[in-house]
C-alpha cells in the first residue's frame, strides 16, 4: 500500500514536549506502552512543572516526556533526543538546547503565532528564520489538521476537537516508528467509554495522525526497532512508584500481615498513596492523615497493633516525621518510611529529582538513632527494595528508610514479573507467651529481652493475654523495659540499638569489572545506576577498563565495602547531591573517595559520566 | 459498600472481647501495674488514676484488649501505672497513633491520656482531626491549666493574666475552652468532670467508654506544685453549688442550691441567661432550657459550653453532647471488607500474581 521505505534502527530517543495542558505525559505513556508491547527495552523520563497549569504557552508551563527504546538493553532515558515533538514555541525553546544537530524536530506550526512567539521572546519564527537549519524539521499544522479530521463531529466544540491533537501526534509517531496502536485504542475505549463522541474523536485523531505520516510526502520513510533480547519471562512496564506500592503489598502478603499506610500527599510520593488506596481488595488500609506527623503516627500505631505500618513522603515530610522515627527507634517496632526524594532544601524543586536526603535519613534525628537505609536503583527495582525493607523492619523490629527519588518514581522500564512463590517468605512470629520468670518464679514478660542473634526484641501485640506491657520513648531498662535513668543502662541500650542495626544481614557488594584489571571504581547508590552503567559501558567499549559497583544498603554498609574500596587506586562517587555518600565513605573507611556531583534536578547524562571516568583514567596513566 | 446502621447507638466496646459471664470479677488490683507512681504528692492525677483503676474492671473487658496511649506530660505517664497494654509516645501525637491502632484493630478498647498542653497546644491539630473523624476511642484530657512536666509555664487553657514562670507579667494569651473546641470540631461525645468528684467522673467515663466514636472527657485536675487551687472555687463546698451547673439529660439547666436556684432561659434573641427560679416560672423572660445531649445540632451544647468564664462563675459539668455518627474506623474497615468480600475473599497467591502482572503484559520466550 505505502510506497515509503522502512529503515531499521537499533535505538531511538523521542521527546514529546508541549504545554502542561497538551497531554504530553499521557502521549508519552501511551507510546511507552505500545513500545513495551513490541518487546523493545526502554527507559522513560517524564519532566513536568510543579504548577498544574502554568500560564499557557510560557516556558514555565512546558511539560515533556522522554523515551529511550532499543533492540538491546537500555540503561537510561537517553542523553539527547533523536526526535523532538514541539507542540508550541515554548516547548521548542525550552528543549532545543538538548537536541543534537541532525535530529528530527516535528513542530505544531498552528501554535507558532506571533503572540505565542512573543510570549517566549522569539522575535521571528524559528521554524523559518534559519534557527532550525541544522535539523530535519517537519512543520505540521497539527491543530488545524486535527480539527479538520474531526469536521464530522458536530457535537463537539472546537476546543474539544483541538484537545485531540495529542492523539494525532501519537498516531503520527506510531506510524513513523511502526508501533501498533491497538493498546492505545483499548485504553481510550476504557477512558472515554462514557462519552462515545469524545472516544470516537480521539480514535479518529489517532488514525488521522497515522494516515498523515503514511500519505504526506514530508515523511519519506518510517523506521523499525527490533525487539530487544531480554531474559525469558512475563514482562510489564512499571514506574518506580507503582513497583514500590506492589512491593509493599507483596511483602505484606508474604508476611501474612495487614498493610497499613498513613500518609499526607506530597509530590513525587503521592502516587504510592493513590496506588495503595486502590488495593483494598488486597486488604490494604490507607489513611490520609492531617499532616506528615499524623501519617507516621498512624503507621506506628498500626505497627504496635501488629500490622506493617508504612508512611510515604518526600524530604519536607521526612523533616516533620523525624521525632516519630526517633520514637520508633526507641520502641523498636517495625515501620517503613518511604522518602521519594526531590530537589531541596525547603519546597525546592517538587517535581525534579535529587539524592540529597541521604544524610537526613542517616542522621536527621536527635540522639543516637540509627535507622537502616535501602535505596532502589531502577524503577522496577523499587519492588524488591520495598520487600527487602519490610524484611529488615520485621526481622529486626526497626524503622527502615526506603530512599527512592523523583526520577525512579516517575520513570518507567520493563519489569520481569516474578512469580509469587519465588518471592521471599517474610513470616514473623509474634510473642505469644511470657519469656522469663520473676524472683518468685512466676512467669513474666520482658518486652526488651532480645533475640541473641538479631538483637531484636519480641513483638508482642495487644490482645495477647499475659503479655500486657508498657513501652515509651523514655529510656528503658535493658530486658524489663521499665523506665530507667541509670547512666550505665543508657550507655548499654544506646550501644545495643546501634549494634542491632550494624548487625543487620545485608548481601556483599558485587563489583562489575569484566576485564579484571581496573584501577578505577565508580561507586553509586540509588537512581544513578543507569547513567553509571551506561557510562562505564561507553568507556569499556573504547577499550579501557573501569570497575563499577552500586550500593543498595546505605546503612549498614555491606561488610566487604571497605575491602572493595581499598582495592582500587581511585574511587569515583557520582551523586545528585553535594557528596553525601562520599562523606560517609570517607568518615567510615578513611578512603579518598572523589565526588562527582550535580543537582540540576535531572539524572546524570551518560556522556557527562563517561567524561568523568575518562578524565580519572587519564590522571592515573 | 456495606452501610452502617446508625439507627441504634452501637457500643464502643461492641467488638472488644469481654470476659466470659462465669469468670471471676476483675478487681482494681489486676489493673494496677507494678510500677512506682511518680507524681508529686497531692497531685490530682492520683485521684484520676484511682478512679480509672477502679472503674475499668466494671467494663468486663479482657485486660489484654485494652490499650492506653499517651503523649508527653505529667498526665501522660498514666499508662505506666495500669496493667494493660500501654504506649507512652511523644508530645501531642497520641491521637494520631491511637487512630492507626484503633483503625487497624477493632478488637481493642483504645484510650488516650493527654494534658492541656499536649492536647491543645502541640497536638491541637491531631485532636481536632480525631474528633471530626470520630475514631472509636476515648480521650481523657487532664486540664490543670499549666505545663506541669516542664515546671510551670502557662498553657493554652491558662487564664489571661495568669502569672507563671514564662509569664511573669501575666499571660496575655487568650485561652481555649476545650469543650467549645471539641464541639466546634463536631465531636460526637463531649463531657467535663472534676477529678475530685469520683462518682460523677466514673459515670462519665463509663458513658465515654460505651460511646462508639471519639469521646472527649475534659477532667479538671489540680497541680498543687505549679498551679495550686486552680479549681478551688469549684471544690469549695460553700461556693460549689452556686457555680457548678450539673448537666442532666432531659432536665432543666439550673445552678444553685434549693431556695437560691437559678434557671437557664433562652431569650427571644437566642441569648441564654440564668434567672431566679421564680422569675423563670412566669415564662416572660424566655423559654427554660432543657438539656438534650442527643441533639444533632451542636449549637445548644456549644452555647452551654460558653456559660463558662475564666472567673468560673458558672461552670457546666457533665455530658454536653452524645450523638451517634458513623465512626471513621468502622467506615475504613468496611470499605476494605467490602472490597475483599466482593472479590470473593482474601487475596491468595493467584490474585497477588494477577495484581503484579497488571493488565498489560508481554512474554519473552
Ligand atoms: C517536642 C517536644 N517539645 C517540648 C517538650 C517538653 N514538654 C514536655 S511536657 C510539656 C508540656 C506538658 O503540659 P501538659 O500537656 O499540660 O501536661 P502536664 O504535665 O501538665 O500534665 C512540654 C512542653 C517535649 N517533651 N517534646
Ligand atoms: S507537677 Fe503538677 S501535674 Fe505534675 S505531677 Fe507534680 S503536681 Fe502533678
Ligand atoms: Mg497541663
Amino acid at each position: 500500500m505505502s510506497s515509503k521505505t522502512v529503515q531499521a534502527l537499533d535505538r531511538v530517543v523521542i521527546r514529546f514536549a508541549g504545554d502542561s495542558g497538551d497531554g504530553m505525559q499521557l502521549t508519552g505513556d501511551r507510546f511507552t506502552s505500545d513500545t513495551a508491547a513490541l518487546g523493545n527495552d526502554l527507559s522513560t523520563l517524564p519532566n513536568f512543572p510543579a504548577e498544574i497549569r502554568a500560564p499557557q504557552g510560557t516556558l514555565p508551563g512546558v511539560s515533556s516526556f522522554q523515551l529511550h527504546f532499543a533492540d538491546h538493553d537500555v540503561l537510561t532515558p537517553g542523553d539527547a533526543p533523536d526526535v523532538l515533538v514541539a507542540m508550541n514555541p515554548a516547548a521548542l525553546k525550552a528543549n532545543l538546547g538538548d537536541v543534537p544537530r541532525g535530529a528530527t524536530i516535528i513542530v505544531n506550526t498552528d501554535e507558532f503565532t506571533s503572540r505565542n512567539l512573543a510570549k517566549v521572546g522569539y522575535t521571528t519564527n524559528p521554524v523559518d528564520d534559519g534557527t532550525l537549519e541544522s535539523f530535519h524539521v517537519h512543520p505540521v499544522a497539527l491543530t488545524s489538521i486535527t480539527v479538520e479530521a474531526l469536521a464530522g463531529f458536530d457535537g463537539l466544540t472546537r476546543k474539544e476537537k483541538e484537545r485531540a491533537k495529542n492523539m494525532f501526534a501519537l498516531g503520527l509517531l506510531s506510524w513513523m516508528y511502526t508501533r501498533p496502536t491497538t493498546g492505545t485504542e483499548a485504553f481510550l475505549t476504557k477512558k472515554f467509554g462514557a462519552r462515545p463522541d469524545i472516544l470516537a474523536a480521539n480514535l479518529a485523531a489517532l488514525r488521522a495522525g497515522w494516515n498523515y505520516g503514511e500519505t504526506t510526502e514530508d515523511f519519506a520513510s518510517s523506521f523499525v526497532v527490533a525487539p530487544a533480547k531480554m531474559p525469558p519471562g512475563t514482562y510489564r512496564n512499571v514506574t518506580g512508584n507503582t513497583a514500590l506500592a506492589l512491593g509493599l503489598v507483596a511483602a505484606a502478603h508474604r508476611a501474612s500481615l495487614p498493610l497499613v499506610l498513613g500518609s499526607y500527599p506530597i509530590t513525587p510520593a503521592s502516587d504510592i498513596l493513590h496506588a495503595l488506596a486502590a488495593l483494598k481488595r488486597h486488604g490494604v488500609t490507607t489513611l490520609q492523615a492531617e499532616d506528615e506527623i499524623a501519617g507516621i503516627g498512624i503507621a506506628l500505631g498500626a505497627s504496635f497493633g501488629g500490622a506493617i505500618g508504612v508512611t510515604t513522603t518526600s524530604g519536607p515530610g521526612v523533616a516533620l516525621k523525624s521525632e516519630t522515627i526517633g520514637l520508633a527507634v526507641s520502641l523498636e517496632l517495625p515501620l517503613i518510611i518511604v522518602d521519594v526524594q526531590r530537589g531541596g532544601p525547603s519546597t525546592g524543586l517538587p517535581t525534579k529529582t535529587e539524592q540529597a536526603d541521604l544524610l537526613q535519613a542517616m542522621f536527621g534525628r536527635n540522639g543516637e538513632s540509627p535507622v537502616p537505609i535501602i535505596a532502589p536503583r531502577t524503577p522496577a527495582d523499587c519492588f524488591s527494595a520495598a520487600m527487602d525493607a519490610v524484611r529488615i523492619a520485621t526481622t529486626y523490629r526497626t524503622p527502615v528508610f526506603l530512599l527512592s527519588d523523583g526520577y525512579l518514581a516517575n520513570g518507567s522500564e520493563p519489569w520481569s514479573v516474578p512469580s509469587v512463590e519465588e518471592l521471599p517468605d517474610l513470616h514473623v512470629a509474634f510473642a505469644s507467651e511470657p519469656n522469663a520468670t520473676d524472683p518468685k518464679g512466676e512467669p513474666v514478660f520482658h518486652p526488651f529481652l532480645r533475640d541473641e542473634e538479631t538483637l531484636a526484641r519480641p513483638w508482642a501485640v495487644p490482645g495477647t493475654p499475659g503479655l500486657e506491657h508498657r513501652i515509651g520513648g523514655i529510656e528503658k531498662a535493658d530486658v524489663t523495659g521499665n523506665i530507667s535513668y541509670d547512666p550505665d543502662n543508657h550507655d548499654l541500650m544506646t550501644r545495643l540499638r546501634q549494634a542491632k542495626i550494624d548487625g543487620i544481614s545485608v548481601p556483599h557488594l558485587e563489583v562489575d569489572d569484566p576485564a579484571g584489571d581496573a584501577r578505577v571504581l565508580v561507586l553509586g547508590w540509588g537512581s544513578t545506576y543507569g547513567p553509571i552503567a551506561a557510562a562505564t559501558r561507553v568507556v569499556r567499549n573504547s577499550g579501557r577498563s573501569v570497575a563499577r559497583a552500586h550500593l543498595r544498603h546505605l546503612n549498614p554498609f555491606p561488610a566487604n565495602l571497605g575491602d572493595v574500596l581499598r582495592s582500587y587506586d581511585r574511587v569515583v562517587v557520582p551523586e545528585m547531591n553535594l557528596g553525601q555518600l562520599a562523606m560517609l565513605l570517607r568518615a567510615e573507611f578513611l578512603v579518598d573517595a572523589r565526588s562527582h556531583t550535580s543537582v540540576r534536578g535531572l539524572p546524570f547524562s551518560t556522556v557527562e559520566l563517561a567524561d568523568v571516568i575518562s578524565t580519572t583514567l587519564e590522571e592515573l596513566s | 459498600m456495606t452501610t452502617i446502621d446508625v439507627g441504634m447507638p452501637v457500643s464502643g466496646l461492641r467488638s472488644v472481647p469481654h470476659l466470659p459471664q462465669e469468670a471471676a470479677k476483675q478487681t482494681k488490683r489486676e489493673f494496677t501495674s507494678d510500677q512506682e507512681v511518680r507524681w508529686c504528692p497531692g497531685c490530682g492525677d492520683y485521684v484520676i488514676l484511682a478512679a480509672v483503676q477502679a472503674f475499668l474492671p466494671e467494663l468486663g473487658l479482657k485486660r489484654e484488649n485494652i490499650v492506653f496511649v499517651s503523649g508527653i506530660g505529667c498526665s501522660s505517664r498514666f499508662p505506666y501505672y495500669l496493667d494493660t497494654y500501654g504506649l507512652h509516645s511523644i508530645h501531642g501525637r497520641a491521637p494520631a497513633i491511637a487512630t492507626g491502632l484503633a483503625t487497624s484493630r477493632e478488637d481493642l478498647s483504645v484510650w488516650v491520656v493527654t494534658g492541656d498542653g499536649d492536647a491543645l497546644s502541640i497536638g491541637g491539630n491531631h485532636l481536632i482531626h480525631a474528633l471530626r473523624r470520630n475514631v472509636n476511642m476515648t480521650i481523657l484530657l487532664f486540664n490543670n491549666q499549666i505545663y506541669g512536666l516542664t515546671k510551670g509555664q502557662y498553657s493554652p487553657t491558662s487564664r489571661v493574666g495568669q502569672v507563671t514562670k514564662s509569664t511573669p507579667a501575666g499571660s496575655v494569651d487568650y485561652p481555649f475552652n476545650p469543650v467549645s473546641l471539641a464541639l466546634g470540631a463536631e465531636a460526637t461525645f463531649v463531657a467535663r468532670a472534676m477529678e475530685s468528684d469520683r462518682a460523677e467522673l466514673t459515670t462519665i467515663l463509663k458513658a465515654a467508654a460505651e460511646h462508639r466514636g471519639t469521646a472527649l472527657v475534659e477532667i479538671y485536675q489540680n497541680c498543687p506544685i505549679f498551679n495550686d487551687g486552680a479549681f478551688e472555687v469549684l471544690k469549695d463546698r460553700s461556693q460549689q453549688e452556686a457555680r457548678i451547673v450539673r448537666l442532666r439529660s432531659g432536665e432543666h439547666v439550673t445552678v444553685g442550691a434549693e431556695g437560691d436556684r437559678k434557671v437557664l432561659v433562652r431569650k427571644g434573641s437566642g441569648v441564654m441567661k440564668f434567672i431566679p427560679e421564680a422569675e423563670a416560672a412566669t415564662g416572660e423572660s424566655g423559654a427554660v432550657v432543657a438539656h438534650d445531649p442527643t441533639l444533632d445540632d451542636p449549637s445548644q451544647a456549644f452555647q452551654l459550653s460558653r456559660l463558662d468564664t475564666p472567673e468560673m462563675t458558672h461552670v457546666p459539668m457533665g455530658i454536653f453532647r452524645q450523638v451517634s455518627r458513623p465512626t471513621y474506623d468502622d467506615l475504613v474497615r468496611d470499605q476494605v471488607r467490602a472490597a475483599v468480600d466482593t472479590a470473593g475473599g482474601p487475596a491468595g497467591d493467584a490474585e497477588l500474581g494477577e495484581l503484579l502482572r497488571g493488565r498489560d503484559t508481554w512474554t519473552v520466550e
